[in-house]
């Protein structure tokens, strides 16, 4: 009996005696949702683009805020002196290498797999996180770094919110990583529906031989589309190390982009926005007020569980497309 | 021979029949108010022009679609639902448009496989393999190795699958569709894709097949003369509607049926 | 001219079903078996406990998810999780019930394994392929949470890691620190020579034919009779105790303790490379992969010291990363039936040799 209270009463209790702190956690839950939404993002391009699941989104992330902060550091120790231009060199550099990736991963990967099923290019990609997530200790060290927000003159600071009794802190960043986040998704959105490109992205998707008999190229696409599912990651590592740092922690969080896309729809834009944010509000929410009946940490899985009962129900997702089997 | 709760059916007799039968995908539908029956030991013919209905209805027949109206009467029993194992364990097997073989496996490891329904001893002496398991095994290998002589499939028994020419790998699917001792065997298009001498060897197992083993076939081709010359009686569907039922010779002459692949409006 | 099959004729469907029909074949698995408890008697202790011990049960958790993910075809993510079942239900076990048999206890501890893997299976009924792969990934993380956040699965020990008691049989010390690397190395050696035998047989008979028929054309398999929940439930069955077993083995009898970071999702991963680059749907594969991931930083750090340039550990381990990944996207291009396709080749051209075909 007091089980069920504890479980169905007590946490709504708890919320209405501290709007401020439900206030404050629901936005949390937002911004942690933004920012997987941006992860989910990238997987979303590449699903929609190339059919390949890209579970090396994640590592990318890191890998392109890592090779971020490596080029700053690399342009102070050659003498840049401001460091506004040391920032701006460093992310047209790490473009630069965004691009290369692309380029690489297509020519040794995805050229060679061209027509093997869609879980052996998935397997392929967990040989590229590991790579990547060698490649990016060996070159910048496994210690976790600091973004260069400052020198990109994101904004700093916060703003407090005086309501319900209480104060609501948003950090300034996050604002901004709101706002980014939703222009990405507006611009990706218009290119997939109204571009000659992104329509010949989405005949890709569906059928590699079928484009290839039209004359689309498919190496061209694809380098297109890992570039920009860079710049992607690239946007989400300097807005998610802005608000902690970056290290390799980062990729397991970036996992949790799937559970995202389940709920989304694997080739739903907007459905990735709109999955990160139940995820994010899910889990800050779950944690705080029906955490402390399971014990804290319940983040680690939540989000999981939540996506395999959806996965029950409703495989594809809130926005994805019905899968049908034909025989 | 006797189904499992199914009552005997003699030769001649009705051993499934199709009533009042209508599919529907979302809006379109596949099959409309078709009826009609297969008897036992014949060889039935389903033609019609591209997309008149047939795989879907081989489908329906099958249990992997399930109609929206009408019923399917197989040995005396009655359902409108039915699943694909049940079919199977009833005694229907099937051949696919694009051959649908193991591909991981061997021509043997294929065959022995449609020997699954008929092998039952347990996990545990299936983990100790020698003794019933082991028994079971070579008993039923000499059953296959009985379709492989008669499918004259001998010296590609141990080759995997996907390394067989087409009309080979349709040789192995009748084999291993075979080697369920079916009571109906349902052929989608077993001529596809192949050139005359190959139509001519399949032509003669499937004949042999109802001559030696007695099995009911029910076949979808678009080769007429197969059809004319195999069949015992024809279905023809035409946009999901049955436009005609006889021999062959009353179909052939059948207006609606020269119509229909004429492909004059109606 | 030594591998060759003239005048072995198979005059049964008995001796022609046989695993090893070459007599050849035969006979070399019956001389490395007997090596390998030569190995044990005469090996230094450095190599049973740092390559051979760790080998055998890594390979053993790799035939577990070949069984799975190569022979079933659902790919899994949550190895990891599934051992760690075994090992804390091991734990458990000769917590409570210290006077029975501890090799007793591992087997067992495979079916607490077994339970929770068919649990976490159920989903496979409607979902397949990535989102499965997903599902498993829940199983993972959630398990390793309760590896940390249930106090009761190790014994409320304060630095929340177990540590294995000692246990003995017929006298011989078998788990815990005096454990001879002699004895821990026969008792893995045995079972894990016994379950391979007993995951050979099943993978050859009818239910290895339904697990394959199962991964190639699910739809085709059903219309063989062969159901497909109970068919699927049965490989994360079989599959998890196998894992579950290799994990209380890892904890008791190589490792002699674990915390909750043993059986995470790296764990899982390197299970799952083992069985792509030795190959999928392969027992011999299993071992093949199990020894070059495992021995991949043994030889990282110790081929370039031959050459005089020696490298940090560190520089090793993120090397070994780099290196494994590589390796994953080259055999699943060159050959995705992985070193078991190779190593039929090669036996293919040893049949013929010295004539080239």
């Amino acid at each position: 009996m007091h089980l069920l209270y504890q479980i169905f009463v007590d946490p709504f209790v708890q919320m209405g005696t501290a709007p401020d702190l439900l206030a404050q956690t629901l936005w949390e839950g937002l911004v942690s949702g933004v920012l997987y939404a941006l992860i989910a993002l990238g997987f979303v391009l590449i699903f929609k683009a190339s059919g390949v699941f890209n579970f090396a989104q994640g590592i990318m992330v890191v890998f392109a805020a890592l090779t971020l902060v490596g080029l700053y550091q690399g342009m102070t120790r050659l003498g840049v002196s401001s460091p506004a231009i040391g920032a701006y060199l460093a992310l047209a550099g790490t473009v630069v290498v965004m691009f290369l990736l692309a380029v690489g991963v297509e020519r040794l990967v995805l050229r060679p797999l061209v027509n093997q099923p869609d879980i052996v290019l998935f397997m392929a990609t967990f040989g590229l996180t590991y790579f990547l997530i060698g490649l990016g200790e060996y070159v910048f060290g496994g210690d976790p770094q600091v973004m260069i927000a400052d020198q990109l003159h994101l904004p700093r600071g916060r703003i407090d919110l005086h309501l319900l009794g209480g104060v609501v802190q948003l950090q300034k960043i996050d604002i901004t990583a709101a706002v980014i986040a939703s222009v990405l998704v507006a611009a990706l959105a218009v290119f997939f529906q109204k571009t000659r490109i992104g329509r010949a992205l989405r005949a890709v998707a569906d059928s590699h031989r079928a484009a290839l008999s039209v004359g689309i190229s498919l190496e061209t696409i694809w380098v297109i589309v890992w570039f920009a599912a860079g710049i992607v990651a690239l946007a989400t590592g300097i807005m998610w190390g802005a608000r902690s740092d970056v290290s390799f922690a980062l990729e397991i969080i970036a996992l949790k982009a799937l559970p995202v896309l389940i709920l989304g729809g694997l080739t739903s834009i907007p459905g990735a926005i709109v999955g990160g944010l139940i995820i994010g509000l899910s889990e800050k929410i779950g944690e705080l007020y029906w955490g402390p009946l399971l014990g804290s940490g319940i983040e680690s899985w939540l989000a999981y569980v939540i996506a395999l009962i959806f996965l029950l129900f409703r495989p594809q997702g809130l926005f994805g497309e019905r899968i049908i089997e034909r025989v | 021979m006797r189904a499992p709760g199914g009552s005997a059916v003699a030769v001649g007799d009705v051993l499934l029949s199709v009533e009042n039968v209508s599919l529907s995908f979302g809006g379109v539908k596949a099959i409309s108010d078709v009826s009609f029956d297969i008897r036992k030991g014949e060889i039935r013919a389903i033609i019609g022009p591209n997309g008149a209905g047939k795989t879907s209805m081989l489908n329906v027949i099958n249990g992997f679609y399930h109609p929206q109206q009408g019923r399917i009467t197989f040995k005396g029993e009655t359902r409108s639902r039915m699943r694909p194992y049940e079919a199977a364990r009833g005694g229907i097997a099937r051949t696919f448009q694009n051959v649908a073989l193991f591909r991981g496996m061997t021509v043997l490891d294929n065959i022995m496989a449609g020997r699954s329904l008929k092998m039952h001893t347990n996990f545990f002496w299936q983990l100790l393999r020698f003794g019933p398991a082991l028994r079971e095994e070579v008993a039923h290998r000499m059953r296959v190795e009985e379709i492989i002589d008669f499918l004259k499939i001998q010296d590609i028994r141990r080759t995997p699958v996907g390394r067989l020419p087409y009309g080979l790998q349709k040789r192995v699917e009748l084999g291993r569709a075979l080697a369920m001792e079916p009571d109906l065997l349902l052929l989608d298009e077993p001529m596809a894709g192949m050139n005359l001498e190959e139509k001519e060897d399949m032509s003669r197992f499937i004949l042999d097949v109802n001559d030696h083993y007695g099995t009911t076939i029910a076949l979808i081709e678009h080769d007429m003369g197969v059809v004319m010359d195999l069949s015992d009686r024809v279905v023809v569907l035409d946009y999901g509607i049955k436009i005609a039922d006889g021999t062959p010779d009353e179909v052939k002459r059948d207006p609606a049926v020269i119509d229909a692949y004429l492909g004059v409006a109606h | 001219m030594l591998y060759r099959e003239v005048g072995q004729f198979k005059t049964s469907y008995t001796s022609d079903q046989a695993i090893f029909p070459i007599l050849q074949d035969r006979l070399g698995i019956v001389a490395l078996i007997v090596v390998a408890y030569l190995v044990g008697a005469t090996g230094s202790d450095f190599l049973l406990n740092a390559m051979l011990i760790p080998f055998l049960i890594f390979s053993l958790a790799a035939i577990g998810l070949n069984l799975l993910t190569g022979y079933t075809g659902l790919l899994s993510l949550g190895t990891g999780a599934f051992m760690g079942v075994g090992a804390y239900a091991c734990y458990k076990l000769t917590t409570y019930f210290p006077n029975v048999n501890i090799l007793l206890w591992v087997l067992v501890s495979g079916f607490f394994a077994s339970a929770v893997g068919a649990l976490f299976g159920l989903p496979s009924l409607r979902i397949k392929g990535f989102y499965l792969a997903v599902a498993t990934l829940a199983a993972q993380f959630f398990l390793e949470w309760c590896f940390i956040r249930i106090p009761w699965l190790f014994n409320y020990n304060e630095s929340g890691a177990i540590e294995v008691p000692q246990r003995e049989m017929l006298g011989i010390i078998i788990t815990g620190p005096r454990a001879s690397a002699q004895t821990r190395y026969f008792v893995v050696l045995t079972i894990v020579l016994a379950l391979t035998w007993l995951a050979s047989n099943l993978v050859h008979g009818r239910i290895g034919r339904m697990w394959m028929a199962v991964r190639d054309m699910d739809i085709a398999a059903e219309l063989m009779g062969i159901r497909l929940l109970p068919t699927k439930l049965l490989a994360f069955a079989v599959s998890s105790y196998v894992c579950g077993v290799a994990g209380a083995l890892l904890v008791f009898l190589w490792y002699g303790g674990a915390e909750s970071t043993v059986f995470d999702i790296n764990q899982s991963f390197q299970i799952l490379f083992m069985v792509i680059i030795g190959g999928l749907g392969s027992i011999i594969g299993s071992y093949f992969g199990a020894a070059v991931i495992y021995m991949m930083p043994i030889a990282l750090r110790a081929v370039p010291g031959w050459f005089g340039l020696p490298l940090q550990p560190a520089t090793v381990e993120h090397l070994t990363f780099m290196v494994v990944g590589a390796l994953i996207i080259f055999f699943l291009i060159v050959e995705p039936h992985g070193l078991a396709r190779l190593w039929q080749i090669a036996k293919q051209k040893l049949r013929v040799w010295p004539f080239p075909y």
